[in-house]
């Protein structure tokens, strides 16, 4: 049967038809909805993981175990999942243990555009990558298939154009893969330095064996065509190259790392001109020229952001594009109307605090009219920048905070906390408590108290973690009580020791009820003040200010800020 | 048949591309969608690409190269009208959401948007708001849609009312049929 799949749901279908028993990951866009697919299956087992380091330890140990399991993240999860990945490179594996990873080009959803590829030459790990959903599904299932051949872990790289399209894949069904006897193996699995140094020399042999065989691997192939034109290209560039230059000779690499050599000396000799086509970094085209083969790459195609059919035309063609687009008002994403968190930047704009940000919803506090952060590098550095902060100015932990959400601090927040306590920072930290994971599309975490299958499960009490590494002064606060928040940033600001507030109220998304939207009346002065809110519920239009009734969600900030009760509507 | 669907994050894009894909597969064409999600939803402005045909590569759609714009919101048409063909068409829905620089005063709400357009303009907030509630504008969208496209009627409705949850059918079902003889 055939089935129009989203990219991450194709790997998830090739796993689960693989026989994969274990899936973990801490949300990413766009890798997410591989193991929210996943956990509609009941014959595998999936977690959200706290983060992504420990969703490879638990890949890691099931493997090890004999079970075939799958990790997936996005690209800059990776970094977190390094350390084990790399040192998972060098044990090997028990059942297939494959790490999903999903790069974004053109940063949609990210904080940079790093290439997965690289990150996968340095740990000395395979990397397939389709170009479809039909080839995500059949490259998920056999990169178990290598996995256990070479005895390696494999990355199965995406771009956010093969994550999140959708495309026809055929069904299979799930071939059961049992799990592996077990029995104990030091020299493989405790990765101390004398089994270390040995088995450096097993990967090092492994991955010039993946090298030959890879020449002779059903994935590459080679699509004859003009004798003028070669095309070398791997994953979603394959499809804009068949649009492009549909006369072209194609060589497709569904493994792009390590990479077959022969057959590709065979392809550039056989063509003109042979030009490497790929998103991002040079990798492909830097490995074969290192090999010693003549290929254009990066001197026709940019480094940055993705490419399409047109980009292909232009940069091969030299044609021109030309449509050119109107000169219109950009439209940045916003906080959502009735956001929880819009009460808090709206009280640190106020008070013109340094915000030190983090990664999710909340980053967009940076946009106008909010615009309250100062800086945002990745997940869980909020509060470890704001002691940085504090260290070169002793002054500074008056007027600057930390601003970390709920999931946030779970995958790395903590850690920095107790380096605040322990080294004496008196900073004070506020948890954007939204009780999800938002901006990944409301994935449950350990203080939901509900697992990935919405099972009740122990719920992590953020408040308490704070206290037990040492933050004595920890307060709740409804981030819809202006006045109460604001009191109370104010009093923790002027503390001398490490405070944390937990702005607690859940994201508006989750409340699924339709309002009839607030209304304006005939008191409004136009004092602008409301639109201080940056909501986009709130319009100032040529008949004064509105509120858009599709948009507002009853939350109750505009009345509370408008001093003049021109703002109707019950609060919900 | 290249469809590009903008809008604003929230407004339901994603719901009508999968609607899309449905009829499109039912009628046995090949079919790619590609989507965007996260940051991109929270209020921006977004696109998702719809290609239909009988052999599709490219999921993605390039400027000049649309046979139709289907747009949530007057300025998002706007902004996007130059990935139609010469001949291509842009169906609208009239209603105005302001970006964030416009409601901080930094830019304005381009006037005269209409006279930019060729193609059809549709009261798509005013008609769900009959049909029972504004978050129907999509299916109102949806309705007109599948008049200008000139789908069967039965089906490409059947395909949204199987998108969607139970208990607002009614309500999606009204709102279909009035973006339907609105155009």
């Amino acid at each position: 049967m055939k089935k129009l799949l989203l990219g991450d749901f194709a790997v998830a279908r090739g796993a689960w038809e693989a026989g994969v028993k274990v899936a973990a990951a801490y949300p990413g866009t766009p890798s997410t909805e591989i193991t929210e697919e996943l956990a509609r299956y009941d014959d595998v087992y999936s977690e959200w993981s706290p983060n992504e380091k420990v969703a490879l330890e638990v890949g890691i140990g099931a493997s090890i175990r004999g079970a075939r399991a799958i990790v997936s993240m996005k690209h800059v999860g990776l970094n977190v999942a390094c350390d084990p990945l790399f040192t998972a490179s060098y044990t090997g594996v028990g059942g297939g243990l494959v790490i999903a990873v999903a790069d974004d080009p053109s940063v949609f959803s990210s904080q940079n555009e790093q290439d997965t590829r690289l990150t996968a030459v340095s740990a000395k790990v395979p990397v397939l990558e389709p170009s479809d959903s039909a080839e995500a599904r059949d490259f998920a299932k056999l990169a178990f298939e290598l996995s256990e051949k070479y005895d390696t872990p494999v990355i199965l790289r995406l771009t956010t154009r093969v994550a999140h399209s959708q495309s026809l894949v055929e069904l299979g069904e799930r071939e059961e893969a049992p799990v592996r006897a077990y029995e104990r193996n030091i020299p493989k699995y405790v990765m101390m330095p004398a089994n270390a140094r040995i088995k450096h020399v097993v990967v090092e042999e492994r991955m010039k064996k993946m090298e030959e065989d890879a020449n002779e691997l059903c994935i590459n192939r080679i699509e004859e065509g003009s004798k003028e034109l070669g095309i070398i290209c791997s994953g979603g560039v394959y499809q804009y190259v068949k649009e492009a230059l549909p006369e072209a000779s194609v060589l497709k690499l569904g493994m792009v790392y390590p990479l077959p050599y022969k057959l590709i000396e065979k392809f550039a000799k056989s063509v003109k001109r042979c030009i490497v086509a790929e998103e991002l970094a040079p990798h492909i085209e830097t490995l074969v020229k290192a090999a010693g083969i003549a290929v254009e790459g990066k001197n026709i195609f940019p480094l940055c952001g993705e490419f399409s059919a047109n980009l292909i035309r232009v940069c091969v063609r030299g044609e021109k594009a030309e449509a050119k687009p109107a000169e219109v008002p950009a439209r940045p994403p916003v906080l959502c109307a009735g956001c929880p968190h819009r009460g808090v930047f709206y009280v640190l704009s106020k008070l013109k605090l340094n915000v030190l940000g983090d990664i999710g919803c909340y980053t967009l506090g940076a946009v106008p009219p909010l615009g309250s952060m100062d800086a945002v590098v990745c997940m869980g550095a909020s509060i470890g920048m704001t002691v940085g902060f504090d260290k070169a100015d002793p002054e500074v932990h008056k007027h600057s905070v930390a601003v970390i959400g709920d999931s946030t601090f779970i995958h790395s927040g903590i850690t920095g906390l107790i380096d605040a306590v322990y080294n004496k920072a008196p900073i004070t930290v506020i948890i954007l408590d939204n009780r999800t994971t938002g901006m990944t599309g409301h994935q449950n975490h350990p203080a939901t108290g509900k697992t990935i299958k919405n099972e009740p499960t122990y719920e992590l009490d953020l408040a308490e973690v704070c206290r037990a590494v040492g933050v004595q002064s920890v307060h709740t606060v409804d981030p819809g009580d202006l006045a109460l928040l604001e009191k109370t940033v104010r009093e923790e600001l002027a503390k001398d020791e490490v405070s944390v507030i937990i702005a607690k109220k859940p994201c508006v998304l989750l409340t699924k009820k339709l309002y009839n939207g607030f209304r304006v009346n005939e008191k409004c002065k136009k004092c602008r003040a409301c639109l201080k809110l940056g909501c986009p519920a709130i319009v100032n239009g040529k008949d004064g200010i509105t509120i858009d009734v599709s948009l507002c969600t009853e939350c109750g900030l505009c009345k509370s800020v408008c001093k003049f009760g021109a703002i109707e509507g019950e609060v919900k | 048949m290249d469809i590009l669907i903008v809008g604003v994050g929230g407004q339901g894009t994603l719901l009508a591309s999968r609607v899309l894909g449905k009829y499109a597969l039912e009628n046995g064409y090949d079919v790619k969608l590609s989507e965007v999600h996260g940051m991109a939803q929270r209020g921006g402005s977004v696109m998702t690409y719809v290609r239909i045909g009988e052999k599709i590569a490219s999921p993605i759609i390039d400027a000049g190269c649309a046979d139709l714009v289907l747009a949530f919101e007057k300025l998002e048409a706007l902004r996007y009208v130059h990935y139609l063909k010469p001949q291509g068409e842009v169906l609208y829905s009239t209603q105005e959401i302001m970006p964030m620089p416009v409601v901080t005063g930094a830019a304005e709400y381009p006037q005269g948007i209409e006279k930019k357009l060729r193609g059809t303009g549709v009261d798509a907030l005013g008609l769900a708001l009959q049909a029972g509630n504004a978050k129907a504008a999509n299916s109102v969208m949806l309705g007109a849609l599948c008049k200008k496209m000139g789908f069967d009627r039965e089906k490409f409705e059947s395909a949204l009312l199987a998108s969607i949850p139970q208990k607002t059918v009614e309500m999606n079902k009204k709102a279909f049929g009035l973006g339907y003889g609105a155009v």
